[in-house]
């Protein structure tokens, strides 16, 4: 009875506890994501009319009075369950889905960051945007894996000499 | 002093160049930190702390071009732009580099 116990347990240290940990990580992951979506689309929705190009010249009719330099930044992680499927992805090759909306959001976020510090301060439109990824490798000694990925956008903010008028 | 990734200040004409200037900024990961990230790792989303250890990082390698900038005479720093490189195993290179200039 007693060598059962011990067995049961083994079984749920084995298999038990990662399947949890899995199906936690599915239900709260997800929930996270839908509710980050959901905020960026407010957000952006919010920013519409506020122009952010990338052209690196500035339109000839902007006819400015002021600038600086504006950034935005975020680091993402993906969730447990959603690693273990792209890892399975990475054995057949192929796209990998779980991967495609993280740094969706996460570009999306520094955009709006970017965007948000440009209109706290008082700039009327964001020229030559650019965007920048980088991978932070986690600190466990194999050096595997990633902690997670950083999305940076940064572009010069401009203030308009009137307010409403971009003609010079 | 202006900064600005563009190749020129907006609405400025430059009248001197001075060079390249540039800052950089090594960091390493915080324990304390990393086991919060850890935790977090399992559910995804944004890792808060990394976020502002990159934009503090970023801002210091930033300073320290503007510094270098200044102790030129120059009064604004144009076409700058930013990497970042792993060092080793949790410690990272933030830099900043741009062109020295004097607009009127």
């Amino acid at each position: 009875m007693d060598g059962n116990t011990v067995e049961n347990v083994n079984l749920f240290m084995n298999f038990g506890f990662p399947l949890l940990l899995l199906l936690l990580a599915y239900f709260i992951g997800s929930m996270i994501e839908r509710k980050h979506f959901r905020n960026i689309r407010r957000r952006e929705d919010d920013n519409v009319g506020f122009p952010v190009v990338s052209f690196d010249t500035m339109p000839d009719d902007w006819n400015v009075s002021g600038s600086t330099m504006v950034s935005g930044s975020i680091v993402v992680s993906l969730d447990y369950f959603k690693r273990v499927i792209a890892g399975l992805r990475s054995l057949v090759g192929g796209r990998v889905k779980t991967y495609e909306p993280l740094l969706d959001r996460a570009r999306r976020e520094a955009l709006l960051r970017m965007t948000e510090s440009a209109r706290e301060q008082g700039y009327d439109a964001i020229f030559n945007v650019r965007l920048e990824t980088s991978r932070l490798a986690n600190s466990r000694g194999d050096g595997k894996g990633i902690a997670g990925v950083e999305m940076l956008a940064f572009g010069t903010a401009v203030k308009f000499a009137s307010r409403f008028a971009r003609a010079a | 002093m202006e900064i600005s990734n563009t190749e020129s200040i907006p609405g400025r004409r430059i009248v001197e160049f001075y060079g390249v200037v540039s800052g950089n900024t090594v960091r390493a990961k915080h324990i304390g930190r990393d086991i919060m990230a850890g935790l977090k790792n399992v559910v995804g989303g944004e890792l808060k702390g990394y976020t502002e250890l990159l934009q503090d990082s970023r801002k210091e390698a930033t300073d320290r071009m503007i510094e270098q900038a200044k102790s030129m005479g120059a009064n604004a720093v144009v076409n700058v732009r930013f990497a970042t490189s792993s060092i080793s195993q949790g410690a990272a290179e933030l830099f900043a580099y741009g062109t020295a200039v004097r607009v009127e």
